[in-house]
């Protein structure tokens, strides 16, 4: 039986999800970009469990399986996109994939 | 109980930290792994064991072994010299000035919330199976059908046409 | 009867509109019998009404008909209303009847032209326009008409639009006419400002009750109208664009700048010579400008070398004896002669115009001679209109009207022998001109051979109108010779006679005198021209031939007085205000977009970044409030 207070686990939440974002807006190396969103996915849910703990409801849950559902099709999808730009950039630097400018 | 929670949220803080800091692909990768058993700890403790497992089982045993697989296809965890020169120091200043404000903001929200919780119940698996092929049924539908388009997409997006040049033609 | 006045302009109107929507669906033959025939139509109409027009006289002067209100703005009323009296009847007839003459002409000469249905739509639209003209009720839908004929005469000047050259010419005539259309609008407000009212009959009797005669507002209403006279009618000082117009084509020289448009100032004159009686000095000016514009176009006709050009500055000179008969305030005699000019100058441009597409658009008389053997009807019509221009005495119609001109010049109350001295100069002139172009293109040696024969199309208008050149004089013979008034009698009810002073000489005396100059001047030219004397050898490459070739240096004038300065002033100006106001507005918007594009690196970073900041103010925002 958890009784700490509830801001303070949704402050862990948040926390895990501004380092998540430190790391998406920091790093350069694509690997990483997609590490630091997968962070940011997981604090998602884990805000969604404290709230379906705080409800004593099952929905919270229900909704990390869905999270987590989504969260491996991104992954997968977007390692293969990141396997085919580094065969032919050579190269995982976020910065040399810049062809889209004006 | 309380100390665990808050044992094991230092632990996941630290090591997302130096998950998002390394320079090494493999152990800013395996931090963060140990970053989510931290996680799954803390699922345990919030009463829901269920997604306590499935969160080691999918998430960490899963999604992050695919990454370390496709890091080590791609060969980079070798190269410390283009991580040094791309991550250094200054690049951590405004970043960390913006989050400092959402942080603030963050903190400020959570201040006004006034919400009394309810009494103990631990939330059990069975609970959480008969709510989702019942009520979220058709979510669940949607979720099957969005992972099999995850597999499809992620079939085409990884096959690679090798382009088939003439040997005089090809420029080397 | 009133719906065939209302018919004769529709009429051609109505083949314009038939002609411009569907002309290039037709075939040639189908095209030639709705231009032409619309116009024929419009003369069978002119026929039946000025008979009955006729048979009712003296008792009614003129006939109405109102067809709709075309504008009503308070006090502002313009009606679209025609009326017929001796004056349009006149007009109508020479409108109407030549014109068809000329679109039968046209059927032949345009034949192997790509724009045949575009030409016969803008002829009819002129007609259509002209015949406005000379119907209106109103003095505003007078103007409709004047402008119709203006554009038409730039749509066909410009016909070959593909040379650039027949561009300039077109718009050459457009802006000089223009400053002359300036002036009479100014005159047609001035007009209504004072009198509330814009039908011209009334207009013409409130006039004459409020208006002194010599009073400042008449002197100016009439100037000012008279200023668009000159504007179209190509007289001084507006003179300069008629001899460039002749850069279309034959039958739209024969027409517009023969017989119709180039007359629409002598009817307007005409029209309100009640205003103008009121202005004695604005006639004196009328008709010291007749003068002297007959003078300076005669000599110039006399040193040009194109057949076109040559007639363009006879039909200068023609239209200042209208006027100068307009000036001394015989009205009718200025009728008279733009009658029988019509003729014998529609005569000659078609003529010149079949002579010239013969040679193969051989346009300078020096390298034509020698027609006489090869086309024998041209060149006997020919010389039958040369004959009527140059007034031969008591044979062509042209006599009667240019001597009844003279006679009045010096006999009229406000007539001066000056004015009469001028007129028998240009006589001779026009004698002199007249003979040259016959001697030199059609005696003498062939230079140039004609390639095909013309058909009857061409040929039989010129027979016909060689026909009126001759006849059309005989129904107004002076006193002294037969006493036959046909056409003075006609027109009294709207045109007031002549006042004559009295004078120690008799008009017989003065019609030998002036005969003996025609017949001067006729024997001159043959003796110059076709004895080949050395005489014309020199005066050819002399300095004042030059001068008198380029038209006395009047487009030299004005391009250095009001072209050059334009010119100068807009290429100074090229950066002014407004446009830097234009200028400006495009600068920011490319401004803009050079600041926006930076925010567009396609760096993946960047726009995380941006997403960042934007969810910081968005949500600091939230939190504040």
């Amino acid at each position: 039986m958890l009784t700490v207070p509830i801001e303070i686990q949704i402050l862990f939440a948040g926390l895990l999800f501004l380092l998540g974002l430190i790391g998406l807006l920091v790093r350069r190396n694509m690997i990483f970009m997609l590490m630091s969103i997968e962070i940011m996915f997981n604090s998602a849910g884990l805000v969604f469990i404290i709230a379906g703990n705080h409800w004593k409801q099952p929905d919270g849950q229900v909704m990390f399986i869905f999270i987590l559902a989504v969260t491996a099709v991104e992954v997968a999808i977007g390692l293969a996109l990141l396997l085919q730009v580094y065969h032919h950039y050579k190269t995982l630097d976020a910065d040399a994939i810049n062809k889209l400018k004006d | 109980m309380n100390l665990f929670f808050y044992i094991a949220a230092v632990v996941a803080l630290i090591s997302t930290i130096m998950a998002i800091s390394g320079r090494n692909a493999i152990h800013s990768l395996l931090y963060l792994i140990l970053s989510l058993l931290a996680v799954s700890v803390v699922y345990y403790l919030l009463d829901a064991p269920f997604i306590a497992a499935l969160e080691v089982i999918i998430y960490a045993g899963a999604i992050m072994v695919l990454f370390i697989f496709v890091t080590m296809m791609l060969n980079i965890g070798i190269e410390k010299s283009t991580e040094k020169k791309w991550l250094n120091p200054r690049m951590w200043i405004i970043p960390s000035i913006l989050t400092a404000i959402l942080l603030i903001d963050f903190i400020l929200a959570i201040k006004n919330i006034h919400v009394s919780p309810a009494d103990h119940k631990v939330i059990l698996p069975k609970q959480v199976g008969i709510s989702l092929f019942s009520t979220y049924l058709l979510a669940v539908e949607i979720a099957a059908i969005l992972l099999m388009a995850g597999v499809i997409g992620a079939y085409h997006l990884g096959s690679q046409k090798k382009k088939v040049t003439h040997r005089f033609l090809e420029k080397k | 009867m009133t719906i065939y006045i209302a018919l004769i302009p529709a009429i051609p109107l109505l083949g314009f509109l038939v002609l411009a929507l569907f002309g290039s669906t037709f075939n040639r033959k189908v095209i030639g019998y709705i231009g032409a025939g619309s116009v024929g139509l419009a003369a069978l109409l002119t026929f039946i009404a000025g008979a009955y027009f006729i048979k009712s006289l003296p008792l009614v002067r003129s006939y109405s008909v109102f067809l709709w209100g075309w504008i009503k703005a308070g006090n502002l009323q313009a009606d679209v209303s025609f009326s017929l009296d001796s004056l349009s009847l006149v007009f109508c007839f020479v409108i109407t009847f030549v014109g068809f003459l000329i679109h039968v002409y046209s059927i032949e000469f345009m034949a192997k032209d790509d724009g045949f249905s575009r030409f016969f739509a803008y002829m009819n639209l002129f007609v259509g326009s002209m015949l406005i003209l000379v119907l209106a009720d109103n003095i505003l839908l007078l103007y409709l008409g004047w402008e119709g004929v203006g554009l038409c005469s730039y749509l066909l000047i410009g016909f070959w639009y593909k040379k650039p050259e027949n561009g300039y010419a077109a718009r050459k005539a457009f802006i000089i006419t223009r400053i002359g259309d300036t002036a009479m609008i100014i005159g047609i407000f001035i007009l209504f400002l004072s009198f509330g009212t814009l039908n011209i009959n009334e207009l013409m009797q409130q006039t004459s009750e409020q208006w002194a005669e010599g009073s400042s507002i008449a002197v100016l209403t009439a100037a000012l109208l008279l200023a668009g006279a000159l504007g179209k009618s190509a007289q001084l000082p507006l003179q300069t664009w008629l001899p460039d117009a002749m850069a279309g084509p034959s039958p739209v020289s024969a027409l517009i700048h023969a017989a119709t448009m180039v007359t629409a100032g002598v009817y307007l004159i005409a029209r309100t010579h009640v205003l103008f009686s009121l202005a004695p000095i604005v006639m004196t000016v009328i008709a010291i400008i007749g003068a002297l514009t007959l003078l300076i176009s005669g000599f110039s006709a006399l040193a040009q070398h194109d057949l076109k050009r040559i007639l363009a500055y006879s039909t200068i000179s023609q239209i200042g004896y209208m006027f100068l008969a307009l000036g001394i305030g015989a009205w009718s005699a200025a009728v008279f002669h733009f009658m029988i000019h019509a003729f014998f100058k529609a005569l000659l441009f078609l003529a010149a115009g079949l002579v010239i597409i013969v040679l193969n658009e051989e346009h300078d008389i020096f390298r034509m001679g020698g027609l006489r053997k090869k086309m024998p009807i041209v060149f006997w019509t020919f010389l039958i209109g040369s004959a009527s221009l140059s007034a031969l005495p008591l044979i062509t119609a042209g006599f009667y009207s240019k001597d009844q001109i003279l006679w009045y010049s010096f006999s009229s109350e406000t007539g001066s022998s000056l004015l009469w001295i001028a007129g028998m100069i240009g006589a001779f002139l026009t004698a002199l001109y007249s003979f040259r172009m016959v001697f030199i293109v059609f005696f003498g040696e062939t230079k140039t051979n004609p390639s095909f024969m013309p058909g009857k199309q061409m040929t039989v208008p010129l027979i016909i109108l060689a026909v009126l050149s001759v006849v059309g004089g005989f129904v107004e013979i002076p006193e002294s010779i037969g006493n036959f008034h046909l056409f003075s009698n006609l027109v009294d009810n709207t045109l007031p006679s002549v006042v004559v002073r009295e004078t120690g000489h008799s008009e017989i005396l003065f019609m030998s005198f002036s005969s003996i100059i025609v017949l001067a001047g006729m024997y001159l030219a043959y003796i110059v021209y076709f004895r080949k004397s050395g005489l014309s050898e020199s005066f050819n490459h002399s300095r004042i031939n030059k001068f008198f070739e380029k038209g006395w240096g009047f487009d030299r004038l004005y391009d250095t007085v009001f072209v050059k300065p334009v010119v100068w002033l807009s290429e100074m100006d090229k950066n002014d205000i407004f446009d830097w106001l234009n200028i400006g507005i495009s600068r920011l918007a490319l401004l803009t977009n050079n600041i926006l594009r930076i925010t567009q690196n396609g760096k993946l970073r960047w726009y995380l970044m941006s997403f960042t900041i934007g969810i910081v103010l968005i949500l600091t925002y939230m939190i504040c409030r």
